[in-house]
């Protein structure tokens, strides 16, 4: 009897053969089952259900975001040891901790996650957090399309952490150029794990974009004119412009690749009139902004933190806006920096070295801008602001190791070699990383109702700082010796100490996450004595006018804003008390299962095209499509609080 | 002393951590930083030019963070200016804009010189006529083929010094890239296509070559060695290559294309049109003829745009 039309090419063969793969393939269902079984044993399916599954509200679903992320996050670290442990025994004579089979697919993941999952899910964990109560609203302009959004990148979690499971990865780095990733030399599950995992997480990104551009621009509160935003709220509306431009260019080049993997077209293999060059280009038409999309809010941030522990006004708002908006800009016009070496010629090198350059101008100029808000405040040093000093040393050399590269003749030397590995990391843990730990501690009180433990948090910065030195400053000096990126071994002996110095370094950035999740938990512990007020930094902005823990319907009363940092100057003049009559009914969308069920439904639809089981495509699909009509055609998506109700909750709230 | 206990635990670490970067650095040879070729050399004098460049502004701005971090720090006793409403100035926000155009200024114009005086595909100055070198990225192996010598080699490069090496080089893998470290300038090798580059090695020695771009499982093991001869021994080496038992023929590229490692091993070339049939395995039924003509010069067509 053949099953193949029913399974399509599932095998046994595809189960984990390696003792580090099955591990993961064992212990990963074993934790699942472990928490269903807590869950059922204190009786909270229905609570996660009701609170959390079906929630539409944006801080619960920001607080989602952020907690896949962070454990994406720890796996990807764990993704970091295992690579520098093969490179640290990868010397001559050495040994291999697991096959270079293995290896491929472990960096492939690492590079995966830790931008798609990790970084992209503390982004759009703090939109979901931060923007609506900066803006004075209470919710997204889409509070449904919020939840399918996170739905889509769980459903993408779930492809990439599946495939350890069974299947096995992509061998072809974050990015997979073809012809490697083609059928030709790839035929296997692994790369098509990669692309729907990718694609579907993509979806969901770009949806999030439209909704948080639309939020920005429709939903502020009244008085609160464009050059009346925090700065974060700026970051995050370039930010979803580039979202909204670049990442169709991710999906369409995505779609091509499964159309030659799926069907034998031709886009880009190298026999059949295919070229793979185009797929270079649209992938990192796509790829650049992508990174100026992650690193966009962080700057965002850091504007909010230092101007808060300065205590002082932010330097310099309106060169801030322009430095952002040209950076959106420019951000389109350096792609081809990616591969110089190509062979385009001496023109074309030029202009996208020299466009990359003008990049570092706005960039500089907000460093400039920070330190000057620095000047003549009164600097407290709380963990964010910490975290602030990190990056502005680690960004900065990131910066100028990125210059480097961006002179054409000096990339030839450094082009994927470890010294581009140690640039990127350098960008974006100093840039990225840093900023978006920095605003989980600075927000963390304002979603829970009270602050992280503080000495725990240095602590954490302390580690992630130094570890970030040992792991990648020797990769510098390594790539300038001649090690190129993706080895897991080498000929040359006195490479191994730098090697193994990186090593530590992993453990040591390990270190720091271990204090964070110490740090987590011993302030849930002690939150009694870590208890926040509505305003525990003494903040500028409007969402600390609201009290902490937010409640659900954000502001009771929809503030109006007169002027930059409303809420700093409403604090010198008295913060008057709302009359009775200024509350009002409030309307707020109601709970639905369907973005759960439609992401769910994404995932089955993307794991059968993964192991071409045909009909459950054709079936997912019209359940996808059938359901967003169903949603439609629902009119009852809303609901109210009488004033009454909502003025009581706010007097007690407010108590 | 609570105030100072971070300021120490910085310093300490500081100390710390540059005592291991020397340790570390002292005996190590850095390739790209101390090159055996004119091309490396002068990538070399350019990395190390843009980065003391940019120095000039970086370490004022370490300085700047420090010194604000410190002085205006909130517990500081001594009585500091605070202006929270300081925010706005012409002249310093004038300055800032205008520093950081200027260093690009000056570097955008150093990379338009050299983007093009250091493009790969531009041919080098000297009076010794240039040695071809065909290259052919092989799953994962490296095909050397020395059209005009008669002679080949596989993941050896033997190189007369002190003579132009024109390289053009072309793929039967996935995409991978050719790298020598100490001579300078890497280029991808891609299928049906074929890339160009010229370098030349100053001095003579054995430079390790590699590529730089993930080709599949054997990738990390792709690794060459540049054997940079004098003109004597390079011509022995050639006449001992021809004398070789192996043929590099059709056949004989058949056979080491498929996938796996392989030693260093010189061939006597049988076939002076190998190069081109790599090329053309990729262009079979896929364009018209005319198209196909000048499919292997596309390459050529940008490097005459930027001369």
């Amino acid at each position: 009897m053949d099953w193949h039309w029913l399974i399509g090419r599932m095998d046994l063969s595809y189960l984990p053969h390696e003792p580090v793969t099955m591990g993961a393939a064992i212990g990963m269902p074993l934790t699942l089952v472990a928490i269903a079984a807590a869950l059922t044993y204190f009786k909270k399916w229905g609570y996660l259900w009701r609170e959390w599954i079906t929630t539409v509200d944006a801080k619960r679903i920001g607080i989602m975001y952020g907690s896949v992320a962070i454990i994406m996050l720890a796996r990807g670290v764990f993704d970091a040891l295992m690579i520098r442990s093969q490179t640290a025994l990868g010397g001559p004579g050495g040994s291999q901790l697991f096959s270079t089979d293995t290896y491929q697919q472990v960096f492939t993941s690492h590079g995966v996650i830790m931008i798609f999952f990790v970084a992209m899910g503390l982004m759009f964990a703090l939109f979901n957090i931060a923007v609506p109560l900066m803006i004075g609203t209470r919710d997204v302009a889409f509070p449904f399309l919020n939840a399918v959004s996170f739905w889509l990148f769980f459903a993408g979690m779930i492809l990439v952490n599946g495939s350890l499971i069974f299947g096995g990865f992509s061998i072809g780095g974050w990015l997979g150029y073809p012809p490697l990733t083609e059928l030709q030399y790839s035929p296997g599950p692994g790369v098509d794990y990669w692309i729907w995992s990718l694609q579907i997480a993509g979806i969901g990104s770009l949806l999030s974009g439209v909704n948080f551009f639309v939020t920005i621009l429709k939903h502020r509160a009244p008085g609160m004119t464009f050059m009346r935003m925090p700065i974060f709220v700026w970051s995050v509306l370039v930010t979803t412009v580039l979202i909204m431009i670049a990442f169709p260019m991710l999906t369409a080049s995505l779609a091509l690749l499964s159309l030659d993997r799926l069907m034998g077209m031709h886009f880009f293999t190298s026999m059949g009139g295919g070229n793979p060059m185009m797929y270079i280009n649209l992938i990192w038409a796509w790829g650049h902004p992508e990174v100026y999309i992650l690193v966009m809010p962080a700057f965002g941030i850091f504007s909010e933190v230092v101007a808060t522990f300065s205590r002082k006004k932010l330097f310099g708002y309106k060169t801030m806006v322009i430095a952002l908006v040209a950076i959106m800009f420019f951000s389109f016009v350096v792609w081809q920096h990616h591969f110089f070496t190509m062979g385009a010629g001496g023109d074309v090198n030029a202009f996208f070295g020299i466009m990359t350059m003008i990049i570092a101008i706005p960039t500089g100029v907000k460093l400039f801008n920070w330190l000057f808000t620095m000047y003549r405040g009164r600097i407290s040093f709380a963990s964010p602001m910490v975290w602030f000093m990190c990056f502005a040393v680690t960004f900065t050399i990131g910066g100028v190791t990125g210059v480097l590269m961006a002179v054409p003749a000096i990339d030839f030397q450094v082009h994927n070699t470890l010294f581009l590995v140690a640039h990127f990391h350098n960008v974006i843990i100093g840039g990225v990383v840093f900023g978006y730990l920095a605003a989980i501690t600075y927000w963390f009180p304002k979603m829970f109702g009270f602050r992280l433990h503080e000495g725990l948090g240095k602590a954490a910065a302390y580690f992630w700082q130094v570890g970030f030195l040992l792991a990648f400053m020797p990769l510098y000096a390594l790539g300038l010796m001649g090690a190129v990126r993706r080895v897991d071994n080498y000929s040359d002996p006195s490479w191994i100490p730098f090697f193994i110095v990186s090593a530590v370094g992993v453990v040591v950035v390990g270190a720091g996450i271990a204090c964070q999740l110490l740090q987590i938990a011993y302030s849930i512990w002690k939150r009694k004595e870590l208890r926040a007020s509505g305003d525990p930094w003494d903040g500028r902005t409007l969402e600390w006018s609201v009290p902490s823990p937010a409640p659900f319907y954000n502001y009771a009363i929809i503030p109006k804003v007169s002027r930059i940092d409303e809420w700093w100057y409403q604090k010198q003049e008295g913060v008057k008390t709302p009359k009775d009559s200024d509350y009002k009914d409030i309307v707020l969308p109601k709970n639905t299962s369907f973005g759960f069920v439609i992401g769910m439904t994404a995932f089955v639809f993307s794991g059968a095209l993964i192991w071409h089981i045909w009909w459950l495509v054709i079936l997912s699909f019209i359940a996808v499509v059938t359901m967003i009509i169903m949603r439609t055609m629902d009119d009852f998506t809303e609901y109210t609080i009488p004033a009454a109700e909502v003025m009581k909750m706010d007097k007690e709230a407010r108590a | 002393m609570k105030k100072y206990r971070a300021v120490v635990l910085v310093a300490c670490t500081t100390i710390a951590l540059v005592t291991l970067g020397y340790l570390l650095v002292r005996n190590a040879h850095f390739d790209v930083l101390q090159p055996a070729g004119a091309v490396a050399k002068s990538e070399r004098t350019l990395l190390i030019s843009a980065f003391s460049i940019m120095m000039l502004v970086v370490i004022p701005v370490f300085i700047m963070l420090v010194t604000f971090a410190w002085k205006y720090r909130a517990g500081n006793d001594k009585k500091v200016d605070y202006r929270p409403e300081w925010s706005e100035h012409k002249l310093l926000e004038a300055a800032w804009w205008g520093i950081p155009i200027l260093i690009i200024l000056i570097l955008g114009t150093t990379a338009w010189i050299t983007a093009h005086t250091l493009d790969p595909y531009r041919k080098l100055d000297s009076k010794t006529a240039p040695v071809n070198v065909q290259v052919v990225a092989l799953e994962w192996k490296w095909l050397f083929i020395y059209p005009d010598l008669g002679v080949a080699s596989v993941n050896e490069l033997p190189v007369p010094v002190n003579t132009p090496i024109h390289f053009t080089i072309s793929a039967d893998a996935p995409m991978s890239a050719f790298w020598v470290p100490a001579l300078g300038t890497q280029i991808y090798a891609m299928n049906g296509m074929s890339s160009q580059l010229n370098l030349i090695a100053d001095h003579t020695g054995t430079f390790p070559g590699y590529n730089t771009n993930i080709n599949g499982n054997g990738y990390a093991k792709m690794r060459f060695n540049v054997y940079a001869k004098s003109d004597k021994d390079f011509s022995s080496w050639v006449a001992s290559a021809r004398k070789s038992p192996n043929m590099m023929d059709e056949q004989a590229l058949q056979k080491i294309s498929q996938p796996g490692t392989m030693n260093e091993t010189a061939y006597m070339l049988m076939d002076n049109n190998l190069y081109d049939k790599v090329i053309m395995k990729y262009m079979k039924g896929t364009m018209s003829d005319k198209d196909s003509a000048s499919t292997s010069t596309q390459h050529d067509m940008s490097n005459m745009e930027g001369m």
